[in-house]
């Protein structure tokens, strides 16, 4: 008996993720979901420029790859141009809060019914490892080799708190994938975040806070520590906005 | 049929409704407005979609997404806001997206002025965003051409699978004529097939994208997209030729520029010069033929331009410099005088060039 399988809606194709990355873990969560709530035929997913440019390969629903930044705006065209349609983008920090901050806070404020996921591992991944909008107070990475000084490089983005502060912005909650206890309110998390939208609902989305081992420079699993340590202290966990149970 | 009064801009926009377009994405800039004026009035009513962006960069996004969809789907600016444009309609490009472009230019560079120009004509033929590749540009020089072209450009972006711009001015958005809301019969389309509009479960996934790692994959895409442009090129250049044939001093004039250059034309007959006027109704792909076979007879050409000499180095290519190419540039949001023009024919006529 087979307890457990690959999800209908994951392509059956190896990925160029590190090992040790969540990027793979999420992805396989968006695929679970859309299997449930049987979506996938009507799904178009928008990738990111980011570590998950490729995700076009990796799913069985239609694709579209965007400008970095982009996807809100190319998700809005595609939902517009067909409402019946469900919408998911897929984005990294520096993709949605820094270069792609307008297109994801105004897709935010016109309740665009589309599902946002939203990877924060606190860095620039593909770049190989520059400060990101979400990059903690002290991190040191590539472009900021002393740590953060929030002095000069300002404050990291909190997206979940400032998408719940907008009217079109219909579920906001933010999951890790450190544990498995945390996995599994992360795959509730999207799920709903897709419910809604196949309900016809405003903006949904999920933050998930992710490890970036390689650009880290630290293991997997050490990655999963510090991520706990440092990051959900920081970006604590919860529902930001839950129209549906208001 | 019965012929209404119109700008411009709003038969740029009642054309695009015409050709079936139901979904427009755009971010206020003068002098344009009236185009997305239009739409936000007629697109509901008729089910379809206007959407107010953030930007410009998020519009032109907007239109990639809906055009994946397997829409119709349109932009318009003018010359800041095509800037901001680029990056998107590069991805078009490079993602083999039909869609309209509207480009209303207005003076530059920077902010400029809000007054018509030409000045975007290097962009518009030589690279709008980065990267191998070229839209199809159209001129009207008049709001009828601003109706018909614009039904035109849908069916070549569907049929080219690229984006496509009008480029026009502020003088021919804004101004009235009478137009002829006509039906431009649509051309033969092929399926699109290659759409991301959900896979229903009956298909392989589609996917739209222009990433592609492997060099020679990447050249053999950019091959494959020329050999396009080449067809483009042979099939689809579009030239009004007025008086040429027995002219000895050709214009050269698009768009406001070529019905201000007529006027000098007809001033320079009836002095006995024998001038002529070509106008491209397709900038890129620019009509060389004709100015090739012009250059056999004509003794001299006059780029008459809004702009500081930029079609003059089309012009030069496509006679191959056989005969001498004078300027006759206004700039800035300033526009031609026929007299001036007349002036500059004389002085080319009696053999000054500069
Ligand atoms: C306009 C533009 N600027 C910069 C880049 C280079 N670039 C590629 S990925 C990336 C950062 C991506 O970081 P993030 O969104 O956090 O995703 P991650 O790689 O960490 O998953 C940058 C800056 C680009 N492709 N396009
Ligand atoms: S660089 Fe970081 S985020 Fe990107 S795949 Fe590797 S570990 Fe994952």
């Amino acid at each position: 008996m087979t307890v457990f399988e690959r999800p209908k809606a994951l392509s059956d194709v190896a990925t160029h993720y590190c090992p040790g990355c969540t990027h793979g873990i999420i992805h396989r969560l968006i695929a679970e979901a859309l299997d449930e709530l049987d979506l996938t035929g009507r799904t178009v997913g928008i990738a990111p420029v980011g570590c998950a440019v490729m995700a076009y390969d990796y799913f069985e629903c239609d694709m579209i790859q965007a400008a970095h930044g982009r996807a809100p705006a190319v998700a809005t065209g595609v939902k517009r141009a067909i409402p019946e349609n469900i919408v998911f983008t897929y984005q990294g920090d520096g993709d949605l809060a820094a270069i792609g901050a307008a297109e994801t806070l105004h897709a935010a404020a016109r309740g665009e019914k589309i599902t946002i996921i939203f990877v924060n591992n606190a860095i620039y991944g593909m770049t190989g490892g520059q400060m990101a909008p979400t990059s903690l107070p002290g991190q040191i990475t590539q472009t900021s080799p002393y740590g953060r000084d929030v002095e000069s490089a300002g404050y990291p983005i909190k997206v979940c708190e400032l998408l719940a502060t907008m009217n079109g912005t219909f579920y906001a909650e933010r999951v890790s994938v450190n544990t498995v206890k945390n996995v599994r309110a992360a795959k509730n998390a999207v799920k709903k975040a897709f419910d809604y939208q196949n309900q016809g609902k405003g903006l949904s989305i999920v933050e998930i806070i992710s490890t970036c081992p390689t650009n880290w420079g630290l293991s997997p699993q050490k990655s999963l520590d510090w991520l706990a340590q440092n990051m959900i202290p920081y970006y604590p966990l919860g529902v930001y906005r839950d129209r549906g149970a208001e | 049929m019965e012929r209404v009064l119109m700008k411009g801009n709003e038969a740029i926009a009642e054309a695009a409704i015409m050709a079936g377009c139901r979904h427009f994405f755009g971010y206020p800039i003068t002098p344009q407005t009236e185009v997305a004026a239009y739409m936000s009035k007629r697109l509901p009513k008729l089910g379809g979609v206007y959407l107010q962006a953030e930007s410009e960069v998020a519009s032109i996004n907007m239109v990639l997404g809906a055009s994946a969809a397997g829409v119709r789907a349109m932009t318009s600016s003018s010359s800041p806001g095509i800037s901001l444009m680029s990056e998107g309609i590069s991805y078009m490009a490079g993602c083999d997206l039909p869609a309209v472009i509207v480009n209303i230019q207005r003076g530059g560079p920077g902010l400029g002025g809000i007054q018509p120009s030409q000045a975007d004509y290097f962009q518009a033929t030589r690279s709008v965003g980065h990267g191998d590749f070229h839209v199809i540009a159209l001129s009207p020089n008049c709001v009828q051409e601003m109706s018909d072209l614009t039904q035109s450009a849908f069916d070549l972006a569907d049929i080219y699978r690229c984006p496509v711009m009008i480029l026009g001015d502020g003088i021919l958005g804004q101004m009235m004529e009478p137009v002829e809301l006509r039906r431009i019969p649509e051309r033969e389309l092929p399926a699109k097939d290659w759409i991301t509009s959900g896979t229903a479960g009956k298909r392989g996934h589609n996917i739209v994208n222009s990433l592609i790692l492997k060099p020679e994959a990447l050249e053999q895409s950019n091959f494959d997209r020329f050999d396009r442009y080449k067809l483009i090129e042979e099939s689809e250049a579009l030239c009004e030729e007025y008086m040429t044939d027995d002219a000895d001093i050709v214009l050269a004039a698009y768009g406001a520029a070529s019905r201000i250059s007529k006027n000098a034309v007809l001033a320079a007959r009836a002095r006995g010069i024998k001038a002529g006027l070509l106008r491209p109704l397709t900038l890129w792909p620019f009509p060389k033929k004709n100015f090739a076979a012009a250059a056999a007879y004509a003794q001299a050409f006059i780029s008459v331009e809004m702009s500081m000499g930029q079609m003059i180095e089309d012009v030069k290519l496509a006679t191959e410099c056989k005969k001498p190419v004078a300027l006759c540039a206004r700039t800035g949001g300033m526009v031609h005088s026929p007299d001036e023009i007349l002036a500059k024919i004389i002085s080319v006529n009696g053999g000054n060039y500069n």
